[in-house]
C-alpha cells in the first residue's frame, strides 16, 4: 500500500488539510473508490476505511491481480468533518457540486480539480455518498443516465437495487457525471445511513465493492454472490408525500414489503398529540426510502416505494 | 394588493407563505403589460428588500403614471431571510437551483413550481440579488449568453454600471432566471452590494433603472432623469484576482475605483507573525467592480475582479 497526498490546502488558523489516497497494486488504473465530500458522511468514510483495511490484507496475501491498481480516497473534506459542518470553507461550498473543478478557481474548485485530475483515468469509479433526502434508503447503486451508463456492470456489486437516474442540470457538476463523460464507469453506492456508523450496512458495502472488484478481475476475493440486482429508473419509485406537517411517526422500515392501503405512517399534531394524518400506502411495493427525522413538513417525501414489487 | 402566491404547512404550527404585492394602473385592471420584481431567493441577500420597498413606495406615490401591472415578490425564501441563510434552512438546498420546481414534489419543489406558475405570462421579470457577504459588487445585470440577444436591449435601460454576459451560475440552468427565460419571459438578474447589508444608493440607482425600463416599455409615464448607459462586458474582459495564500486580506483601494496595472490592490497579512505574506497587485488597468469585504481568505478566495478596457468601451458605446 502506498499513501499519497492528492491535495494539500493551507488554511488560516488550522493545520493544512490533506486529501490522502491509498494505492494498492501497480499498473493499469483499474478502480478508484472515493469517500464523502460533505462533512456529515461518517458512514461513507467508515466504509472507505474498512475497504483500505481489507485491501491492505488482500495485497499482503498477493490477491491484487497483476497489472491492476486500486485507489481509495477515504475522505475528501476532513475540514468540515472535524467541525461538524456539511459544506466546505467559510463560503460553505458544496464540493460535490464542483466537478470537474478549476485549477485557478476558488478553494473548493481547486480541491475538486486536484481530486478529479488524480482520479479521472480509472476504468471504474465508485463514490460513497449520502442520499439527497434526509432518511434511510435500501442499499443500492445509482448511475447517471448520460449514454455511457452500464446497468449490467452495476449489477455486479450484488446489492438489491440499481437505480438509473436521468441527470438534472445540477448533476453536471458531480464527480460521477464527469467521470462518466470521460468514459469511466461510475457508480454511487448508498447504504442506509449517513451521519453515524451502521456496522451491518457498512460491512455490506465493503463486501459489495470487493465483490465488484473481483468480478472485474481486479482482485481475488472469495465472497457470497450477493443479489441479482433489480434495476429501476427513478420513474419506478412512487413518492409518498405528506398532506400536512407535524411529528412523523414511521410505521414501515426500509426494505419492508407493504400492501396497498397499509397504514405506513402517522403525522401527529405537535400541540395536542392528535393524529392529523394517517399515511396509507398508495400501492403494493417495497419501501425504498423512508424519512427518518421526527419532524416533517407538508409535501415532504415520507417514503419512496418500489411500485408493485414483492420480496 | 398583497396576495398569497403559495402557502404550505411546516411541521410546527406555521405555514411557509410566499406573498406578492400587485399594483395595477387605473383602467389597466387585467390589461396592459405585466412586470414582476422578485427577490429574496437567497436569505442572506437583503439589497432586494430595499429595491422592493422603494419600488412600491414610488408606485404608490404616483399611481397615475402606471399603465400596466407590477407584481413585487420580496421574499421567495422567507424562512431563509429570517435567519440570514442563503440556503433553505434545514434542507440546506439552494432554492435557486430548484427551478422550475415540481407541483407534486417536496415542499420547496412545490414552492418553486408555484412561483414559476405565478410569473408565467409576465412581459418581463427582474430577479434582484445581492452579492454574498464576502465580496462587494457594483450594480450590474448578469445575463446568460444563451439569451443575451433578447435580454441586452432590456438590460441597457437598467441604469446599472455594467451588464455582464455569461458571468456566473446565477444565470444558469435550474435558476429562476433560466427557467423563466426558457418559458419566454425575459428575465434579468441584478446583482449589487454586499450580503446581509443594504446600500441605499445602489438600491435607488437600480430602482431608477427599473422605472426607466418601465418607461421604455410604455408602462410608466414619467421618464427618470440622469440614466446612465452600462458597460457591456463578457467574461474575457474580466480579470479575476484570487488569493494564492491564506491569511487576512486588507484592501489598499476602495471598491468601484479605477486601477492601473501595477497598482497595489491590497495585502494578505499573517497576524501571528506581524508580517505581510503577499502584496496583491493589479495585472491590468480597469475598474475594480468586485472587492473582497470579508477579510479572512484561504487559497483561491476571490479578492477582486477588474473590468478591463472600460474607458475604451465607454467611449465606443457612448458613440
Amino acid at each position: 500500500m502506498f499513501t499519497e497526498d492528492i491535495y494539500t490546502l493551507s488554511l488560516p488558523y488550522r493545520e493544512d488539510m490533506a486529501v490522502k489516497g491509498f494505492r494498492f497494486g501497480k499498473g493499469e488504473k483499474s478502480a478508484c473508490i472515493i469517500g464523502p465530500m460533505r462533512g456529515n458522511g461518517v458512514q461513507q468514510m467508515y466504509i472507505c476505511a474498512g475497504l483500505v483495511k481489507a485491501l491492505k490484507e488482500l495485497e499482503a496475501k498477493g490477491c491484487i491481480n497483476s497489472g491492476r491498481e486500486v485507489m481509495v480516497i477515504p475522505v475528501v473534506n476532513s475540514y468540515s468533518m472535524n467541525i461538524g459542518m456539511r459544506f466546505f470553507g467559510v463560503e460553505s461550498a458544496d464540493i460535490r457540486r464542483q466537478f470537474p473543478g478549476r485549477e485557478w478557481g476558488d478553494a473548493a474548485e481547486r480541491l475538486a480539480a486536484a481530486v478529479f485530475g488524480r482520479v479521472k483515468d480509472y476504468s471504474f469509479g465508485i463514490q460513497l455518498t449520502s442520499f439527497h433526502m434526509a432518511g434511510d434508503s435500501v442499499p443500492h447503486i445509482r448511475m447517471i443516465e448520460n449514454g455511457y451508463q452500464n446497468a449490467s456492470l452495476a449489477n455486479l456489486f450484488g446489492l438489491p437495487f440499481v437505480v438509473v437516474r436521468k441527470p438534472q442540470p445540477i448533476d453536471t457538476k458531480t464527480l460521477n457525471y464527469n467521470w462518466q463523460s470521460r468514459k469511466t464507469a461510475a457508480f454511487s453506492l448508498y447504504t442506509n445511513n449517513n451521519e453515524s456508523v451502521d456496522e451491518e450496512s457498512a460491512k455490506q458495502a465493503v463486501a459489495a465493492i470487493l465483490r465488484f472488484l473481483t468480478r472485474m478481475g481486479v482482485i481475488r476475493y472469495e465472497s457470497h454472490s450477493g443479489y441479482i440486482s433489480h434495476v429501476l429508473t427513478e420513474k419506478d419509485l412512487t413518492d409518498v408525500n405528506t398532506m400536512c406537517g407535524g411529528i412523523f411517526r414511521r410505521k414501515a422500515k426500509v426494505g419492508q414489503e407493504i400492501r396497498y392501503g397499509n397504514a405506513i405512517a402517522e403525522i401527529i399534531d405537535p400541540y395536542n398529540g392528535n393524529i392529523k394524518e394517517t399515511i396509507l400506502a398508495p400501492t403494493d411495493g417495497i419501501v425504498f426510502f423512508a424519512h427518518s427525522e421526527s419532524l416533517i413538513a407538508e409535501g415532504d417525501v415520507a417514503y419512496q416505494l418500489v411500485h408493485r414489487l414483492h420480496e | 394588493m398583497v396576495k398569497t402566491v403559495f402557502s404550505i404547512g411546516l411541521s410546527t404550527g406555521e405555514n411557509l407563505v410566499i406573498k406578492k404585492n400587485r399594483l395595477e394602473g387605473e383602467g389597466f385592471l387585467g390589461k396592459g403589460k405585466r412586470v414582476a420584481i422578485v427577490s429574496g431567493i437567497h436569505g442572506d441577500e437583503l439589497e432586494g428588500q430595499y429595491v422592493c420597498y422603494e419600488m412600491i413606495r414610488r408606485l404608490k406615490a404616483n399611481p397615475e403614471y402606471l399603465e400596466g401591472t407590477i407584481d413585487v415578490y420580496p421574499a421567495l425564501n422567507p424562512i431563509g431571510l429570517t435567519v440570514a441563510d442563503r440556503m433553505i434552512p434545514k434542507l440546506e438546498k439552494d432554492l435557486n437551483r430548484m427551478f422550475p420546481g415540481n407541483r407534486q414534489g417536496g415542499t420547496f419543489d412545490r414552492a418553486a413550481a408555484a412561483v414559476i406558475q405565478d410569473l408565467e405570462g409576465a412581459d418581463l421579470c427582474i430577479d434582484v440579488h445581492a452579492s454574498s457577504r464576502f465580496v462587494k459588487e457594483i450594480p450590474q445585470v448578469r445575463i446568460c449568453e444563451e439569451f443575451a440577444k433578447k435580454l441586452i436591449p432590456y438590460a441597457k435601460h437598467m441604469n446599472v454600471d455594467m451588464v455582464w454576459t455569461n458571468a456566473t451560475e446565477t444565470v444558469h440552468e435550474s435558476t429562476l432566471a433560466h427557467s423563466m427565460n426558457v418559458k419566454g419571459v425575459p428575465t434579468l438578474v441584478v446583482e449589487m452590494g454586499l450580503g446581509m447589508r443594504i446600500n441605499r444608493n445602489y438600491g435607488r440607482q437600480v430602482v431608477d433603472g427599473i422605472f426607466n425600463l418601465l418607461s421604455e416599455m410604455g408602462i410608466w409615464k414619467e421618464k427618470p432623469r440622469n440614466i446612465q448607459f452600462p458597460v457591456l462586458s463578457t467574461d474575457g474582459e474580466v480579470e479575476f484576482i484570487r488569493a494564492e495564500c491564506s491569511g487576512m486580506f486588507i484592501p489598499a483601494i476602495e471598491h468601484s475605483h479605477f486601477v492601473k496595472k501595477g497598482d497595489k490592490i491590497g495585502e494578505i497579512i499573517v497576524p501571528i507573525e506581524g508580517r505581510v505574506e503577499k502584496e496583491i497587485i493589479a495585472g491590468k488597468d480597469g475598474l475594480v467592480f468586485t472587492l473582497r469585504e470579508y477579510p479572512m481568505v484561504s487559497e483561491g478566495a476571490l479578492l477582486a475582479r477588474i473590468l478591463t478596457d472600460i474607458r475604451t468601451k465607454k467611449t465606443k458605446e457612448a458613440e
